[in-house]
């Protein structure tokens, strides 16, 4: 894409658009207050639908877990865009001269960090309520990379949905089957960090390394298409 | 009033069940090699001795599978080049070609289940390659679902043109991540090492198959085009007495 004289440089661009949504998003809590309270609810509701015993937690937990993550990454992934079409600001970000896989980007990187917290607050409640005993760091890189290659492509499919007439719909029915490779990965690599005897981590840490670079690198390209009005 | 002048692509308007002679011999072609496929499967292959007559249902079930493949691999291709050129051409190929993939992906989900309870004792196990035809299964029931729910043309146009850029691209990666998570089903025989484990009148059987099939899916998305494209033209038509009644 032809760079015009004069244009706000792209990581300049970027900076200020993750800084406007998390100050949006600071102004009205909707998703860090909504996505907490409903990831843990997930975790306290799963607890009735599986019976937990204390010899298979560290392998039936961690589908719980990533369940609940998915469904309140994809409840802050719609909201994103349905703000934006409500306030009327996408029209005002569509005018701007700025690149749109800034756009991406930038929508990518705020619903990581929004998911990251969400994530980081019900971490601790989960291995508590589920009695379960972690390796940490193991934990937090799994978690981390497999929420980055959930917004990715959540963040594209939402850009999409947000369009369409059964928006609400059309959300998780595009991007569950796109994301299933992280669910399963992130869910092997956090068993194996609760220890279960799952197999090695590394292959599943790998395998969602390379998604994220794949989702991200392809959405980034294809985005201009989607915001194209 | 002047008469409405037609868009000048190659898709003109016919009245009645009326098909260009391209159409008509890849008809024929479509017919005789199927009626030759089904002798093959059905008679000329030898029965298998350990699975019995039910081993013949492979000789639709691989075929099917690689055109479901083929259909999927189109609508990719048909994506990047809507992507590229905006000509509605593009568009139509995607949307006919996904169409017909679904189908043949729902076949082959049917006969391979048909298979599976006699031979595996169930209809259905959460094998790699069956999980992974599933997963493209529900993308392209995205894919079509996500057309049908955009009413601007144009941006559904574009939508799905990446929906189909970006599922064929994480076919491969769902691909690994079920292979990781469990492996159950046959080992390729066609594209074992030291070549095809079976006698040459199966491998001939499933050749004519795989040549008939291919020809069936060609059939059938050159027809749904032509139906898509006259849709196209349709539209145009319409918009264009809308503008002139203005």
């Amino acid at each position: 894409m032809p760079h015009a004289q004069g244009r706000t440089p792209f990581l300049v661009t970027v900076r200020a658009l993750v800084w406007r949504d998390l100050l949006a998003e600071y102004r009205s809590r909707e998703v860090l207050g909504g996505g907490t309270v409903f990831a843990l609810l997930t975790l306290v509701v799963f607890n009735f639908a599986i019976d937990l015993r204390l010899e298979n937690a560290a392998e039936v937990a961690p589908g719980i877990l990533w369940i609940g993550f998915a469904f309140a990454g994809m409840l802050s992934f719609g909201r994103s865009f349905a703000n934006e079409r409500e306030r009327g600001t996408l029209d005002g970000l569509l005018l701007a001269p700025i690149d749109r896989g800034a756009i991406y980007l930038a929508r990518a990187i705020t619903n990581t960090i929004l998911m990251g917290v969400v994530e980081l607050v019900s971490l601790p409640v989960f291995v508590a309520l589920y009695n379960v005993r972690a390796a940490w760091g193991e934990l937090l890189l799994t978690t981390a990379l497999g929420t980055i290659g959930f917004t990715g492509a959540g963040t594209l499919v939402a850009a999409i949905a947000a369009n369409t007439r059964a928006r609400e719909i059309m959300l998780p029915l595009l991007l569950l089957p796109l994301t299933v490779p992280v669910l399963i990965a992130s869910v092997k690599a956090t068993a194996e960090a609760l220890g279960a005897r799952a197999a090695e981590p590394l292959p599943w840490l790998q395998l969602l390394a390379g998604f994220d670079v794949i989702v991200v690198a392809a959405s980034f390209l294809v985005f201009e298409y989607i915001l194209d009005e | 009033m002047q008469p409405i002048s037609l868009p000048d692509h190659p898709a003109k308007p016919v009245t009645g069940f009326h098909l260009d002679p391209k159409t008509l011999f890849l008809l024929g072609a479509a017919t005789i090699s199927m009626l030759a496929a089904l002798y093959a499967a059905l008679l000329y292959a030898p029965t298998e001795r350990v699975q019995g007559a039910v081993q013949r249902i492979f000789y639709f079930h691989v075929p099917l599978a690689w055109t479901s493949y083929l259909a999927f691999f189109v609508v990719m291709v048909a994506g990047i080049g809507y992507l590229w050129k905006g000509t509605p051409f593009w568009d139509a190929l995607g949307r006919a070609s996904a169409e017909v993939g679904l189908l043949l992906t729902t076949m082959m989900l049917l006969t391979g289940s048909l298979w599976a309870r006699p031979i595996w004792g169930t209809w259905w196990s959460w094998d790699a390659r069956l999980t992974t035809t599933l997963l493209l299964w529900f993308i392209y029931v995205g894919y079509l679902m996500l057309r049908s729910s955009v009413d601007d043309e144009r941006k559904a146009a574009r939508y799905a043109a990446v929906i189909g850029i970006v599922g064929a691209l994480d076919i491969p990666i769902i691909h690994q991540s079920v292979v990781w998570w469990r492996s159950l089903h046959p080992e390729s025989v066609v594209l074992a090492s030291g070549g095809p484990a079976m006698p040459q009148s199966m491998q001939l059987a499933l050749l004519i198959s795989l040549v008939a099939f291919t020809i069936l899916y060609a059939v059938l998305v050159t027809l749904r085009l032509r139906i898509e494209r006259l849709r196209q033209d349709i539209r145009l038509l319409r918009r264009r007495a809308l503008e002139r009644m203005a």
